[in-house]
């Protein structure tokens, strides 16, 4: 347990090693990075000192070495544009996109986990085809326009919900649906085919030989199973939501950090959106690392296997 | 089996459809087929087909609605936007914009992929190493925000996106393909190649990558409804594709401050288009993944 925990470590800290290394070959190799530093309608002269004051006159391994310390420090830089580190701004909005990923996650869980059950009750039947149906959609609209298209409906002909901006509950329920959408598909297919498996094994054989109704077999007996690799997947994705909403928020004008980063392209203030796709980065590393330990302490088989 | 039989003749009806749809694995998607080839079709004959000039239009003809409501002509069958451009013209020249950056990201990336995957999965040791160790890396990294961090450092134009694209999505394919090369490997003839003294190279090219070009078309077909739909996100951001030209992404940017006043036809047929495109490449790519590989039908 102890070794699987190591090398699992090792390989989570190279991770984070070869993202800082990619984000920051990427930014020299496709240019002067004193252009994305400097804020637009900066002189020569002003590039010069700039190229000083960030050490970008200095030999590549020294930069990273650089640029890695003050990583090790929790700096990510200054903001141009809010004049503030970009570490307190992230966690400024943090909380926001959390809401938000939470409430989608809840909803897209209400939609893809009774579904799921429901096309894997009727296997190649009409809701099995339904189902189908749904998942494909939810892959294939982009959330942004489904955000696009709530508003039209709901704030501009019905007038019910506020179509932008946050802090009442009644701001969150459109973003959260846009943003959910697509992840009820994806939490569709696995309650689906998780359901599936777990209805062909012996214990649901049995259940059902002693004549347990069929709903209470599904109820009592295959939904709980089932239901792991699908709360384990929520868990990821819960992660992943937070860091790919930058659309919905965008739309919705929601505060959080997909809005920072869209702010970040927008007034070409590069710290920042060098530090939210770091910081999210991060963040699914951790994730999976975390989920890949959980496995091993539940699973005895997957520590033994390494 | 009769039984069977009889109950599917008297649901015909709605079966059809679901049929032709090809909703039912193992069908032929003909209607999503169709669509592609349609989309293809609009896209190659954009010049003669668009009835006006897509990146120019008429200021004094702005935000004519769809000619079915009032104020709408049939000169401009889908209404005009902010710039009085005709939205069907810009549909229309959309249509090339997505497919071009569509196929050609799709291939740039799946080439990428195909070569490391196999490499690393032949010849193992440290190349496989390092090869898988930045494939999980890049598969952390939220592909959304990703790319729009590349596109943020190499700026906005239609061939940096398929670039962008390219080295977002490689890693999707190498995984799959490492996996198959790995199994592959083992085989007799791949056995018997090495005996009859073929070198690596000759090995990888002759024997290998025949056997895994089905999974390759059959993750390209999937991954281009993906690549299209993160088009589009990039370009409505403003990283994308740049403005004057019809994508529609952009379309649907521009759209946007129309939204709250109604103008609901420069957001509702942009993304329309988006998703019969995706739809369509995403239940052909269905069709595919059962019918040349049934390996990847858990994927």
């Amino acid at each position: 347990m102890k070794r699987f925990i190591t090398t699992r470590l090792g390989y989570s800290v190279l991770s984070l090693f070869l993202l800082s290394l990619t984000i920051f070959f990427f930014v020299r190799v496709t240019g002067d990075p004193a252009t994305l530093l400097v804020e637009p309608g900066a002189s020569p002269a002003d590039m010069a000192a700039i190229r000083q004051q960030f050490g970008l006159d200095r030999p590549l391994w020294v930069q990273y070495g650089v640029f890695m310390a003050s990583l090790a420090h929790g700096d990510l830089g200054q903001s141009f544009y809010y004049r503030t580190p970009v570490l307190e701004l992230y966690l400024s909005r943090l909380p926001n996109s959390l809401l938000l990923a939470v409430v989608a996650m809840g909803l897209s869980l209400l939609i893809g986990i009774p579904s799921g059950i429901l096309a894997s009750v009727r296997v190649g039947r009409f809701w099995d085809s339904a189902g189908k149906m749904f998942a494909l959609l939810g892959l294939s609209l982009p959330s942004f326009w489904v955000g696009l298209v709530l508003i039209l409906v709901f704030s501009v002909y019905l007038g019910w919900l506020p179509s932008s901006g946050s802090g009442t509950p009644l701001h969150l329920i459109m973003p959260a649906f846009a943003l959910g959408w697509y992840f009820a598909a994806a939490h569709m297919r696995l309650t689906r085919s998780s359901m599936l498996e777990v209805l062909g094994s012996e214990y649901v054989k049995l259940a059902r030989l002693k004549g347990l109704p069929e709903s209470l077999v599904i109820a009592k007996h295959a939904f709980k199973n089932a239901l792991i690799p699908v709360l384990t997947l929520a868990g990821i994705n819960l992660v992943i939501m937070v860091n790919v909403a930058v659309v919905v928020e965008v739309v919705f004008a929601w505060p959080g950090i997909g809005r920072l980063l869209y702010e970040g392209i927008s007034f070409r203030d590069f710290p920042v959106v060098q530090g939210v796709v770091l910081m999210g980065g991060a963040m699914i590393v951790s994730v999976n690392f975390l989920v890949d330990v959980l496995y091993a302490v539940i699973d005895p088989r997957i520590r033994l296997e390494s | 089996m009769t039984i069977t039989t009889q109950v599917e003749t008297i649901g015909l009806e709605p079966r059809a459809a679901s049929r032709l749809a090809g909703i039912r694995s193992g069908d032929f998607p003909v209607i999503p087929a169709l669509i592609l080839l349609g989309i293809a079709f609009v896209a190659i004959f954009a010049n003669l087909l668009a009835p006006h000039n897509p990146e120019i239009g008429s200021l004094t003809a702005r935000f004519r609605p769809p000619f079915w409501q009032t104020g709408g002509s049939t000169k401009y069958l889908l209404g005009t936007d902010q710039l009085g451009r005709d939205v069907l013209s810009r549909l229309i020249f959309g249509a090339r914009v997505s497919m071009v950056v569509g196929f050609t990201a799709v291939i740039f990336a799946g080439v990428i992929g195909t070569a490391l995957g196999i490499l690393s999965g032949y010849l193992g040791g440290w190349v496989d190493q390092v090869i898988m160790r930045v494939t999980d890396t890049w598969l952390a990294l939220p592909a959304l925000t990703f790319a729009i961090f590349l596109a943020a450092i190499v700026g906005p134009s239609m061939w940096n996106i398929v670039i962008i694209l390219g080295v977002t999505y490689w890693t999707r394919y190498a995984r799959v393909i490492r996996g198959e090369v790995l199994s592959l490997k083992e085989r007799e003839f791949v056995r018997l190649a090495i005996v009859a003294g073929c070198s690596k190279w000759t090995i990888m090219r002759r024997h290998i990558l025949p056997n895994i070009i089905n999974s390759a078309i059959v993750l390209g077909t999937l991954m281009l409804g993906v690549v299209i739909i993160t088009e589009a996100t990039l370009s409505f951001l403003g990283v994308g594709v740049p403005p004057p030209e019809p994508a529609w992404g952009v379309m649907l940017s521009d759209g946007k401050q129309g939204l709250m006043v109604g103008r609901w036809w420069l957001t509702i047929f942009p993304g329309c288009c988006i998703m019969l495109m995706v739809l369509s490449a995403n239940l052909l790519g269905d069709w595919l993944r059962v019918k040349l590989d049934p390996q990847l039908r858990q994927l």
